[in-house]
């Protein structure tokens, strides 16, 4: 089963994220950059099945800046053996990327898409859907869990208050949640052979994509930044201020 | 941190991943007990991180020294200790530039694999100290072995290694032209002597850092593990010094790093006389003059790695590199304890710990003093001091 890995740069998620002073977006110059940790989760996912002997080629793929190419090459050392950059100056949104996904999908003919749940920059939530969507693919999103048969994964998948297990019929599309695995540390050796394994770069336009914005940000601010707390005197003094001040009993 | 150094991004990364899995709390525990860090070297070892030197013919990954330079800093600055198994990486270049081609097939692969330890370095005694010429441990042919008998100390990890590369004196030094000929180099596979001529007492020292006297009474080495040619081991292992420098150095700017973020981080966040003590030039110029310090250091140490790269000489470069980023180290280790005033000493802030850790770098590999007498005679032409 071939499988193609959705990877994508994000800020360093242990990076304290500074809104621009204009509010049209944030810092991104001199931040740390890293795959997104839910991105990390699907690979190393994909390369468990290639290690059980489930999967037996996987192709990274990421959509955005020449620099992205450093989160595939993180992606080759843990385990994916090529890359495809889909290269683009301009942000992308899920759509945009989901549409990419397709056409590379459409070249590739892969029997599954792994993708993180969300990625930790925009929150969006969507990219795997929208994909399934447009190739009529099966989907299970929020996954911790998951098993191939015979033609189909059974896979668990996180919900509120619980878990549900579903099957579906590949091909199909699956999106990763934090509790599936414990993605690796890449070894020095393993970085060395990621080096010498091919990238190939195209544009969305190669690919037949408009891949321009349809959204546009219109504000983006600091969360509001947390009061300081109060004490209270006795057990009776915090019941009345739960109750009548905060009025949440 | 501003001004950051880009070189071996992924390699950095990924190091700074496997050392978040070991916290202040690992270290602190293990300081108490002054007990190895095994689980830390066994993770750098099965990622193959202290085989970054061994050529690839021999099962490393064959990366230049600024890659190692780039995985030990990067240890620093995360707030563990390399100190546990540094010498795992560079001690091997001794056998790797002077063994003959039995010995690294011998004990090459096994050492990338790390199925080997080679990381303890026998040069210091206890009466010579400094002046290495004048080691008092003998090794005397018999046969096809040596009869060695002497007494080391300081010999770092001795009970965490398997082999100890090991300089005795072959011929007396009264019977030498040169004070630095007679002596040679071995290796010894301590597996096999112990107890039977080799005997081992770790040194409580003042941070954990397992270093030991080594005794030895007829302990018997092949003559096979002689390195090289018999009376030239003092130019062998001068040869491996500008490597343990500039490595020594680049893990005292990984320190400089921690040491800065850290005062800077809590500078910030500590409130006395209602603002951050951080808005203080009392508290702000120290670590802003240690920053200094410290890219200044890592400049130099950068110029030995170029200079050692491109297969120049960087003696002077090495040596300088190995002062200024130490002082740094201890500059930024003051700053930041000074910075967290009395929580600086409580432990679980692991600034005392860190400080304690770096002072050494004052004194060994080599000491301060000795590289100012290096620099005056061979750099300046001053006349020899010593
Ligand atoms: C924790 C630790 C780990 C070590 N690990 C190893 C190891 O693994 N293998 C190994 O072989 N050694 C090791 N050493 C030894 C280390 O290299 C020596 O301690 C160092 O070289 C200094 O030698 P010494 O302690 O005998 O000091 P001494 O030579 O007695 O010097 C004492 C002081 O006098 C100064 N001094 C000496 N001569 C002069 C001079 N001519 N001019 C001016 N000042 C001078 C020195 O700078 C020093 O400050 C280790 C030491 C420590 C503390
Ligand atoms: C081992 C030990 C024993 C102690 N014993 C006692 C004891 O018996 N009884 C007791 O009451 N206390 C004791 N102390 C507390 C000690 O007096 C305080 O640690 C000390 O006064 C510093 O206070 P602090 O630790 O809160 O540092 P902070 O007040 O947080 O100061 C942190 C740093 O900021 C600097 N700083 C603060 N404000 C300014 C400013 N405006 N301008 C420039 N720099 C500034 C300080 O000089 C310091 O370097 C002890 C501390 C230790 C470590």
């Amino acid at each position: 089963m071939k499988v193609l890995v959705a990877v994508k740069r994000v800020i360093d998620a242990y990076v304290k994220v500074r809104v621009k002073s204009d509010g049209s977006g944030v810092e991104t110059q001199n931040v740390k950059m890293s795959m997104n940790p839910f991105c990390e989760i699907a690979v190393e996912e994909a390369v468990r099945l290639k290690e059980a002997g489930v999967a037996t080629e996987i192709v990274a793929v990421s959509c955005g800046p020449q620099q992205s190419q450093e989160t595939i090459r993180t992606a080759l050392a843990m385990g994916a053996d090529r890359g495809i950059l889909v290269q683009s100056d301009e942000a992308l949104e899920p759509l945009a990327i989901a549409k990419i996904l397709k056409a590379v999908v459409d070249k590739e003919q892969p029997e599954l898409v792994l993708l993180g749940k969300q990625a930790v920059d925009n929150d969006f939530g969507q990219t795997g859907q929208m994909l399934s969507a447009l190739l009529g693919w099966s989907q299970a999103t929020y996954a911790s869990k998951i098993q191939k048969a015979d033609g189909e994964l059974t896979v668990t998948r996180e919900i509120d208050g619980g878990l549900e297990t579903i099957k579906v019929k590949l091909p199909a599309i699956v999106t990763a949640d934090l509790r599936l695995n414990e993605p690796r540390y890449a070894s020095l050796p393993n970085i060395m052979k990621a080096k010498k394994k091919p990238i190939d770069t195209m544009s969305p336009a190669d690919l037949g994509v408009d891949a321009a914005p349809r959204l546009s940000v219109v504000k983006v601010t600091e969360p509001p930044a947390r009061q300081a707390g109060v004490k209270v005197g006795s057990v009776a003094e915090l019941v009345d201020k739960l109750k009548n001040e905060a009025k949440v009993i | 941190m501003a001004g950051e150094r880009q070189d071996h991004r992924e390699i950095r990364d990924a190091v700074a991943k496997l050392c978040a899995g070991f916290p202040g709390e690992y270290w602190r525990a293990l300081d108490e007990r002054r007990a190895y860090p095994t689980e830390f070297v066994e993770a750098l070892t099965e990622g193959g991180w202290l085989a970054a030197l061994v050529p690839e013919d021999y099962g490393g990954a064959g990366l230049p020294l600024s890659a190692a330079a780039a995985i030990l800093e990067e240890i620093q600055r995360q707030g563990c200790n390399g100190a546990a198994c540094h010498a795992q990486m560079y001690v091997m270049g001794t056998i790797l530039r002077h063994g003959s081609e039995a010995q690294k097939q011998a004990y090459l692969p096994d050492i990338a694999s790390g199925a080997l330890r080679l990381q303890a370095f026998g040069v210091t005694e206890p009466s010579s100290g400094t002046d290495t010429t004048a080691l008092r441990t003998t090794a005397r042919r018999e046969g096809d072995r040596y009869l060695v008998n002497g007494q080391k100390i300081w010999t770092s990890r001795a009970e965490h290694s398997d082999l100890m590369l090991l300089l005795a004196r072959t011929t007396p030094r009264d019977q030498v032209a040169k004070k630095t000929d007679g002596l040679s180099t071995f290796i010894v596979d301590m597996r096999k002597v112990l107890g039977k001529g080799l005997t081992i007492r770790p040194i409580r020292t003042m941070m954990n850092h397992n270093s030991c006297e080594v005794f030895f009474e007829d302990m018997e080495v092949p003559a096979a593990n002689l390195v090289g040619e018999e009376g030239k081991g003092f130019r062998y292992i001068l040869s491996g010094m500008n490597a343990e420098r500039i490595l020594i150095a680049a893990e005292c700017i990984g320190d400089a790093k921690w040491f800065i973020e850290k005062a800077t981080g809590y500078a910030k966040e500590r409130v006395v006389f209602g603002r951050p003590i951080g808005q203080n030039q009392g508290i702000q110029f120290p670590i802003a003059k240690a920053y200094a310090s410290m890219r200044a250091a890592e400049l130099m140490v950068q110029e030995a790695l170029r200079l050692y790269e491109a297969g120049e000489n960087p003696g002077a470069e090495a040596n300088m590199a190995k002062m200024l980023a130490a002082d740094a180290s201890f500059e930024a280790a003051n700053a930041c304890i000074q910075t967290h005033g009395g929580f600086g000493f409580a432990e679980e802030y692991d600034v005392e710990r860190k400080f304690r850790e770096t002072r050494l770098y004052q004194v060994a590999p080599i000491s301060t003093n000795l590289i100012l007498s290096y620099l005056a005679e061979h750099v300046l032409g001053l006349p020899r001091s010593y």
